[in-house]
């Protein structure tokens, strides 16, 4: 870890301002570590993100990074993938970020099948603002907004990615961190627009008001509360029923916008398609 | 040669555009602007530029100011409700310092108002649309071959003091065709944005130069650089220092409000011995043309004072000709904007009279004669 402190991150950025017990650290460890392994080109990626607690992410690490406006990462990301097509562009956002505020764009950049990565570190709430429910906080947990229950019932983040046509679609935890970087590691390979929901807990805005203060006791929740797509596979429904899937969850071969625009570009300065 | 076309000003908006070198346009489709979408949509790959149609407005500007930090000349064209979706994005231009160009072709509002009717009611909006404070160049055309040579001049100013530009046209420029003899490639001036001459490591990405305006690599270049809404330090990273805040947010005026005299550009028409100034800019300019020379046919002392630029006010001008005339009459499209700059101006020292219309319709030449006559 040391080497790869020194090689991606911004050292005199650190320490992070996230608070003790938060998951951020793991699931950026995670990208990081997938980054890595892939060998990517430290000059020709970008990492973008929103606004919020996860959205801090990319000021800590050591490439050209850009820290948007609230919910607008994917569109901003979108110009610079159209504008450099031989760039990894990578998008951290946040489950307010990407799903409520950014929801339009979400599904947007997924029917494109734009080929950017979007890891969505999903801690179930608005950390930043203190704890507001989001459109991935559970149905009655409770929130700074919801002191009776959050009433609105959840999105599925996988669910919904695949629905809007992305291609590649994972979901794993800090709990899983190993498995979260090989799966975050597969998803910037993909070519086509990646989704990976990584679960990850927040002690002072959710845990507090849902019984679990102590980080190891969301990390106890994410381990006992998921199975793996392979060992799900091996069980009958009825004994998955109430788990949450972790793992590559949805992968498929589609057209790759920005390949399908510079046949665009061909055609229309008189090479043919 | 310059070859003679008949064109609407949305086509020369585009093609002035591509002149200018850009290559990238996001966009959402907007009533009257979508020409220059449509327009941009055949050019721009043609040229090895890329047009996307973003889900909505904002995403728009999002995707034009990604594409501007890589080093790519970017555009967004849209319209009253579009602009008002835009204007927290434009803001962050201001912020991050991102070049860019917003070409809003005004329309009646607020709200849906009458899209397909011309007014010149964002005026306001183009100078204090988003939050915070921040400088703002705004130009406004009003003939179609000035959309062309304005667009050029747009991305010029954005890329030497790195800020978005919006081109403030409205329905009747935007929609009216006349004849444009496109000028060669060659007698344009074209302006690209500094670079850093120092290397990465030693370059800080918001340091200002003497005028005010940072170097800016592209993503790429190997800078590995920052970029935030939130308020930062010359290293382009967040600081909450009082001392930053003052600092950074006196220079998003300063590097404006310093160059008044490159930026500014205006027109003047028969003032030599006016007692009667009308200030008219865009579609309205048009107007004022007729309405003079019938004023002077009459034996009436008119002239025409056009602010090209809009945003930084033409402060020294206007201040001059308050001195000289008897009477300025502000003829706009709309409530009553534009006069209120004026007056604050013009502060007291000649008469200043608003001709203000929004019923749909431009002003006619009648009504402008008619209210330089009650002014004579």
């Amino acid at each position: 870890m040391e080497e790869l402190l020194k090689k991606y991150y911004r050292p005199n950025k650190l320490p992070h301002m996230w608070c003790p017990g938060c998951g951020n650290g793991i699931v950026t460890a995670a990208i990081v570590k997938a980054i890595d392994k892939l060998g990517l080109d430290q000059d020709k990626t970008t990492i973008v993100s929103g606004i919020g607690c996860s959205s801090r992410a990319p000021g800590y690490l050591h490439f050209d990074t850009l820290h948007t406006a609230h919910g607008r990462a994917l569109p901003f990301a979108t110009g610079i993938k159209l504008a450099k097509p031989d760039h990894k562009v990578i998008v951290i956002s946040g489950d307010g970020d990407a799903t409520a505020i950014g929801g339009n764009h979400f599904i947007h950049a997924a029917r494109r099948n734009i080929d950017i990565t979007l890891i969505v570190y999903n801690n179930n709430i608005y950390g930043m603002t203190g704890g507001q429910y989001s459109p991935l906080t559970p149905h009655m947990a409770k929130a700074t907004t919801a002191p009776y229950g959050n009433v609105d019932r959840a999105f599925d983040l996988a669910q919904l990615a695949k629905g809007a046509g992305a291609t590649f679609v994972a979901r794993s935890t800090t709990y899983h961190a190993k498995q979260l970087s090989e799966l975050v590691a597969k998803a910037i390979s993909h070519e086509g627009f990646s989704v990976v929901e990584a679960m990850t807990g927040c002690p002072i805005s959710f845990g507090r008001q849902n019984k679990m203060a102590k980080p190891a006791a969301l990390l106890a929740w994410q381990r006992d509360n998921t199975i793996t797509v392979e060992a799900a596979a091996k069980l009958k429904p009825e004994q998955v029923a109430g788990k949450i899937l972790i793992g590559l969850l949805h992968e498929e071969v589609a057209p790759e916008y920005v390949t399908e625009y510079a046949k665009v570009i061909k055609q229309a300065m008189g090479g043919g398609r | 040669m310059a070859k003679a076309l008949l064109m609407q000003g949305n086509s020369a908006c585009a093609e002035g555009a591509l002149a200018a070198g850009a290559r990238f346009f996001a966009g959402y489709p907007i009533t009257p602007s979508t020409e220059v979408a449509e327009l941009l949509a055949k050019r721009l790959p043609q040229v090895g530029g890329t047009f996307i149609q973003m889900e909505d407005e904002i995403a728009g500007m999002a995707a034009t100011i990604g594409a501007a930090l890589t080093g790519v000349k970017s555009l967004t064209a849209t319209s009253g409700p579009g602009f008002s979706l835009k204007q927290e994005l434009i803001g962050y231009a201001s912020m991050a310092e991102v070049p860019c160009v917003i070409v809003n072709v005004q329309r009646v509002g607020p709200s849906t108002g009458q899209p397909t009717s011309p007014a010149q009611a964002d005026i306001m909006q183009a100078r204090w649309g988003s939050h915070g404070d921040r400088g703002v160049i705004a130009l406004s055309p009003s003939s179609v071959p000035e959309c062309y040579t304005l667009t050029v001049e747009a991305f010029n100013l954005a890329e030497k003091y790195r800020t978005p530009v919006v081109l403030l046209l409205d329905e009747i420029v935007g929609h009216m065709r006349e004849k444009i003899e496109i000028p060669d490639q060659g007698s344009l001036k074209i302006v690209n944005r500094k670079k850093p001459m120092l290397p990465p490591g030693e370059f800080l990405p918001y340091k200002p130069e003497a005028d005010g305006v940072p170097p800016m690599p592209a993503y790429g270049d190997g800078y590995r650089f920052h970029v935030t809404g939130l308020a930062h330090d010359y290293t382009g990273f967040p600081s909450g220092a009082n001392s930053t805040s003052h600092e950074l947010i006196a220079r998003l005026h300063t590097k404006i409000n310093d160059h008044v005299d490159d930026i500014v550009t205006f027109e003047e028409q028969n003032l030599d011995d006016a007692d009667i100034a009308v200030v008219a800019f865009g579609g309205t300019a048009r107007t004022a043309y007729a309405a003079i020379e019938m004023a002077r046919e009459q034996g009436i002392k008119a002239g025409l004072f056009r602010p090209i630029t809009i945003w930084p006010s033409p402060e020294k001008q206007l201040k001059a000709l308050a001195k000289k005339v008897k009477t300025i009459i502000v003829a706009e499209l709309n409530y009553g904007q534009y006069v209120g700059e004026v007056e604050r101006i013009v502060a007291g020292q000649t008469k200043v009279v608003s001709l203000p219309k929004w019923n749909n319709e431009p002003i006619t030449p009648a009504e402008m004669l008619a209210a330089i006559k009650d002014a004579n």
